[in-house]
C-alpha cells in the first residue's frame, strides 16, 4: 500500500500500545518480517485528516533503548538507523499514566535521538480513579512535545491523537534532557566526528551498541572500539550514569506536574485477588482448573461448529459428484483439494477457542501470575519461569513461540526452551488426537459433568508436557550455560480483558493458520492425491484385466463390491501404496499398516496432513458413497484378520507418536534460523523420532 | 542489609548495589538508590519474591533481590 508518512508506536510493555494500534488501523493490518531478524512486524495503515496514508508500526516493548534481549534491539535498530526502511518520520510514545516516572525514562532515551514525536498518555481516567492527577499543560510546555491525553481502552481521545499525528510538524521541538555528554565527553565528542553529527545522544549509542547497526563498515566498527578503548569507556558503568542522570532530569520534570493523594489505595483490588491467586494452595489448584477448563472447553465447545463444518464440506464433495461432469480433474478437485480445504478449515474452531483463551490469560495479567509461581520448578528442570510462556505458547504453535523464547535472557535457558517447546503438542495434533479420540473412546460423562474424551484429550496433553520437562531436565546436565539467567519482571495489575484485542488475536492467528499450514496441506493433499490415484502402469492394467474378466463371469449382483475389492487393490499398487508398503516392516511393531504408513510419510513435512491424508485414502478407497472420515475410518478392516484396524492399541500408539515426533518442516526451519546452526534442529529431530518410535512400540505392546 | 532477608510486608530503602550489570537494569525499571521497597509477597514456593517500587509491582529472584543493598 502506498504510504506518506511513517508512525512508529515505541512505548514500555503493557501500556495499551497494541489496543493503541488495534484501534489506529482496525482490521487493516498485517504482519511481516524486519530483514534478517524473526521479530513480528505489526504494520497496519490509517487515514489522517488531511488524507494522508499512514503506516503504523508496532515495535516491540522495551523498558529501554539498550535491548536485555534480542527481541528488544529491533526497537533501537530501527529508531536511531536512519537508512532502515522502517525508521519512522515521527513516533507516537505511549506511557502508562499511572506509572508516568518510569514510562518516561523510555521517552527521554527516544526523545534525544531527535526524530518528531508525539506522546500520548494512555490510561489517565485510571490514573484518575487512582488519584493521580496529572498537569499535562505544563508538562508539554517543560518537555516541548504535544501529549493528547487518550484511553485506549475506551476508545477516547483518538480522534484527538489522529488530528495531533495530522499536525506534527518534521522537525522535533522536544526539549534536550539530561545533559548527558559530561558523562563522556572525549568519547562522544570523537564518535561526533566521526558520525558527522551533532547529537550527542546518537554518538553516545553508536558507542554503546554499534555492533547492532548494519549501517557501519567493518573499519569504522572498529574505529568505534578504539574510541571506547581510548578513552577507557565502560558501557555498563555509562548506562548506569545515564539511566540516574535521566531519573534525575524527570524528577525536576515531574515536580508540580503530578500530585498524587490516594497513594495507598490503589492496588487493594490486584493484591487481594494476588493472595488468592498465587496461593500456596490456590494458586496451583486454580492454575489446574484453568486448564482443564480450557481443554474441556476446545473439545465441547467446537464439537457443533466442526460437525457442520464436516457435513458441509461431505454435502459440497457430494454435489460435486453428482453434478460435475466426471473424470480425472473432477476427482481431483473434489477429493485432493476438497477433502484437503475441509481438513484445514476444521480446525479453526479449536484454533479460535485457545487463542481466545491464551489471549485472555495475557491480557488480564494472569500469565504473568503464572511465570512468578512457576519459575522455581521450572528451573529446577533447567528452563525458567519465563519459559512458561513459549510453553503454554506452544499448544497452539510450537512456531511463534520458538521465536518468542527471545524474551529469555540467558542463553541456556533459552536454548532449551526451543528444544523441548515442540514436545508440547500443538494445534495441529489436536485435529490428530480428536479424531482417534472419538474413534477409540466412548463418548460418555464421568459424575455428569466431565467428559471422559476430554479427559483423555487432557491426558495426551499432560503427557506431552512432562516429556517436555523431562527431556528439559536431561539436557540441563548436557548443555553448558554461556552467561546467568535474569528474572526481573513487571506484574502488571489485573485488568478485565479486551474483548476487541482477543477477537483481533484469533482473527489474525486462524488467518495466519488457514494461509500459512494451508498452502502446504493443499499441496499435500493434491501430491497425495496423485500417489495414491496413480501407479506403475502395467500393475494398474494387469489389475484392470483381472477385474474386467472376473466381471464377465459374474452376474450384476456382486459388481459393487468387485468395484471396490479394486479400488483398494489398485490403492495398495499406487505409488502410495508402494511407499507404504516399504516402511511397513519398520512400523508393524507400533501397530501400523501400510496406509498409516502413507499418513506418517505425508505427516513428516507437517503433522496436520494426517487427517488430511485419512481422508484422501479412504476417499480414493470408497465405494461410491460419501461419508465422514470418521465413519470411513471406523469401518476400516484388517484384510488379514478382520479386524478394526483402529484399536485401542493402535490408535493410542498413534497419538504417541504424533504427540513426540518432529513432524513439523516449520518448526526444523525456524529452530535453525532462531539457533543460526543445523546443530540444534538436527539434534532435536532425531531425539524426537527416537522418543516417538520407542513411546509407542513400548505402549502398542504392552496395550494389544 | 540485603532485600532478599526481608519478609513480606517489611520494606527498606534502597542506598546501593553489589553488582554493576544488573543494577543497571533494575535502575530502567525504577529500582533507584533512594527509592523505597516493600516486600509484597513470596511465590507459592518461596521464590520468586514480588516488591513494590515506584508505584508498580515488580518480581525478581532472590539471587537478584540479594544484590539490592537496603536501609
Amino acid at each position: 500500500m502506498a504510504k506518506d508518512i511513517k508512525i512508529a508506536l515505541v512505548g514500555n510493555p503493557n501500556t495499551g500500545k497494541s489496543t493503541l494500534f488495534n484501534l489506529l488501523t482496525g482490521l487493516n493490518q498485517k504482519i511481516g518480517n524486519f530483514p534478517g531478524i524473526t521479530v513480528d512486524k505489526k504494520i497496519g495503515y490509517c487515514r489522517l485528516a488531511d488524507n494522508r496514508q499512514a503506516e503504523i508500526i508496532d515495535l516491540p516493548g522495551t523498558y529501554s533503548l539498550y535491548p536485555k534481549s534480542k527481541d528488544e534491539s529491533i526497537v533501537f535498530q530501527i529508531l536511531a538507523d536512519s537508512s532502515n526502511p522502517s525508521h519512522p518520520d515521527l513516533i507516537v510514545l505511549v506511557v502508562d499514566a499511572t506509572n508516568l516516572r518510569r514510562n518516561l525514562l523510555l521517552y527521554t532515551q527516544v526523545a534525544d535521538l531527535g526524530i518528531p514525536l508525539v506522546l500520548a498518555m494512555n490510561m489517565t481516567d485510571m490514573a484518575k480513579n487512582e488519584g493521580i492527577d496529572i498537569n499535562i499543560d505544563k508538562l508539554a510546555l517543560r518537555l516541548g512535545v504535544q501529549i493528547v491525553s487518550i484511553s485506549a481502552r475506551k476508545n477516547l481521545g483518538i480522534q484527538e491523537l489522529k488530528a495531533a499525528l495530522n499536525y506534527a510538524g518534521t522537525i522535533a521541538t522536544q526539549a534536550e534532557g539530561a545533559d548527558l555528554r559530561v558523562l563522556a565527553p572525549d568519547a562522544i565528542d570523537l564518535a561526533k566526528a566521526k558520525l558527522n553529527t551533532t547529537n550527542n545522544y546518537f554518538a553516545l549509542q553508536v558507542l554503546h551498541q554499534h555492533e547492532y547497526l548494519q549501517l557501519f563498515s567493518e573499519s569504522q566498527h572498529n574505529a568505534f572500539e578504539q574510541i571506547k578503548k581510548d578513552c577507557e569507556f565502560e558501557s555498563s558503568k555509562q548506562q548506569a550514569a545515564e539511566t540516574i542522570a535521566r531519573y534525575r532530569y524527570l524528577g525536576t520534570v515531574l515536580s508540580g506536574v503530578v500530585t498524587d493523594t490516594g497513594a495507598k489505595k490503589k492496588f487493594a483490588f490486584s493484591d487481594r485477588l494476588d493472595s488468592i491467586l498465587t496461593n500456596k494452595f490456590w494458586g496451583f489448584i486454580i492454575f489446574i482448573a484453568l486448564l482443564f477448563f480450557i481443554f474441556n472447553s476446545i473439545f465441547s465447545w467446537s464439537s457443533y461448529p466442526m460437525d457442520m463444518i464436516e457435513y458441509a464440506f461431505v454435502w459440497l464433495a457430494e454435489m460435486g459428484h453428482q453434478f460435475l461432469p466426471k473424470g480425472l480433474l473432477t476427482d481431483l478437485l473434489l477429493d485432493g483439494v476438497v477433502a484437503g480445504l475441509g481438513g484445514i478449515i476444521i480446525f479453526i474452531p479449536q484454533i479460535a477457542i485457545l487463542f481466545a483463551f491464551i489471549s485472555v490469560l495475557e491480557d488480564t495479567g494472569y500469565m504473568a501470575r503464572v511465570t512468578f509461581m512457576l519459575d522455581k520448578v521450572m528451573r529446577k528442570f533447567g528452563l525458567s519461569g519465563k519459559s512458561v510462556v513459549p510453553m503454554i505458547g506452544s499448544l497452539a504453535c510450537a512456531v511463534p513461540s520458538i521465536m518468542s523464547a527471545r524474551n529469555i535472557e540467558s542463553w541456556k535457558d533459552r536454548i532449551i526452551t526451543i528444544m523441548v517447546a515442540p514436545l508440547v503438542s500443538c494445534s495441529a495434533r489436536l485435529p490428530v488426537y480428536t479424531l482417534l479420540i472419538s474413534l477409540v473412546v466412548p463418548e460418555r460423562m464421568i459424575w455428569g459433568i466431565i467428559n471422559l474424551q476430554g479427559l483423555t484429550l487432557m491426558g495426551m496433553y499432560l503427557i506431552s508436557i512432562l516429556a517436555a520437562v523431562a527431556v528439559a531436565f536431561v539436557m540441563k546436565f548436557l548443555i553448558k550455560a554461556k552467561e546467568r539467567s535474569y528474572f526481573i519482571m513487571e506484574l502488571p495489575v489485573y485488568r478485565m480483558p479486551r474483548w476487541s484485542n482477543v477477537l483481533y488475536t484469533v482473527y489474525e492467528k486462524a488467518k495466519t493458520f488457514v494461509f500459512e499450514a494451508g498452502k502446504v496441506i493443499i499441496a499435500i493433499s493434491i501430491i497425495l492425491w496423485v500417489l495414491a490415484s496413480f501407479g506403475p502402469s502395467n500393475k494398474f492394467e494387469a489389475i484392470d484385466r483381472k477385474y474386467a474378466a472376473i466381471e464377465l463371469q459374474k452376474d450384476s449382483v456382486q459388481i459393487t463390491t468387485l468395484e471396490r475389492d479394486k479400488s483398494a487393490e489398485k490403492l495398495e499398487n499406487s505409488y502410495a501404496g508402494i511407499l507404504g508398503h516399504f516402511i511397513e516392516p519398520g512400523i508393524r511393531p507400533l501397530g501400523y499398516d501400510w496406509k498409516i504408513g502413507i499418513a506418517l510419510i505425508t505427516s513428516f513435512a507437517a503433522r496436520e496432513a494426517f487427517v488430511g491424508t485419512m481422508a484422501t485414502i479412504y476417499s480414493v478407497d470408497n465405494d461410491g458413497e460419501v461419508a465422514t472420515i470418521r465413519d470411513k475410518m471406523r469401518g476400516a478392516v484388517n484384510p488379514e484378520t478382520g479386524l478394526p484396524v483402529f484399536t485401542f492399541a493402535t490408535a493410542f500408539s498413534l497419538m504417541l507418536f504424533y504427540a513426540f515426533a518432529m513432524q513439523c518442516m516449520s518448526t526444523v526451519a525456524v529452530v535453525y534460523r532462531e539457533t543460526k546452526s543445523w546443530k540444534w534442529p538436527v539434534i532435536q529431530l532425531v531425539y524426537m523420532t527416537a522418543l516417538a518410535y520407542i513411546a509407542s512400540l513400548i505402549a502398542y505392546q504392552l496395550l494389544k | 542489609m540485603k532485600l532478599s532477608q526481608l519478609n513480606p510486608g517489611e520494606s527498606g530503602t534502597i542506598i546501593a548495589f553489589t553488582d554493576l550489570e544488573m543494577s543497571v537494569k533494575l535502575m530502567e525499571m525504577g529500582c533507584l538508590p533512594g527509592e523505597i521497597v516493600e516486600v509484597e509477597r513470596f511465590a507459592p514456593l518461596g521464590d520468586p519474591i514480588a516488591i513494590r517500587v515506584a508505584g508498580y509491582q515488580l518480581c525478581l529472584r532472590k539471587s537478584e533481590a540479594s544484590i539490592i543493598i537496603i536501609q
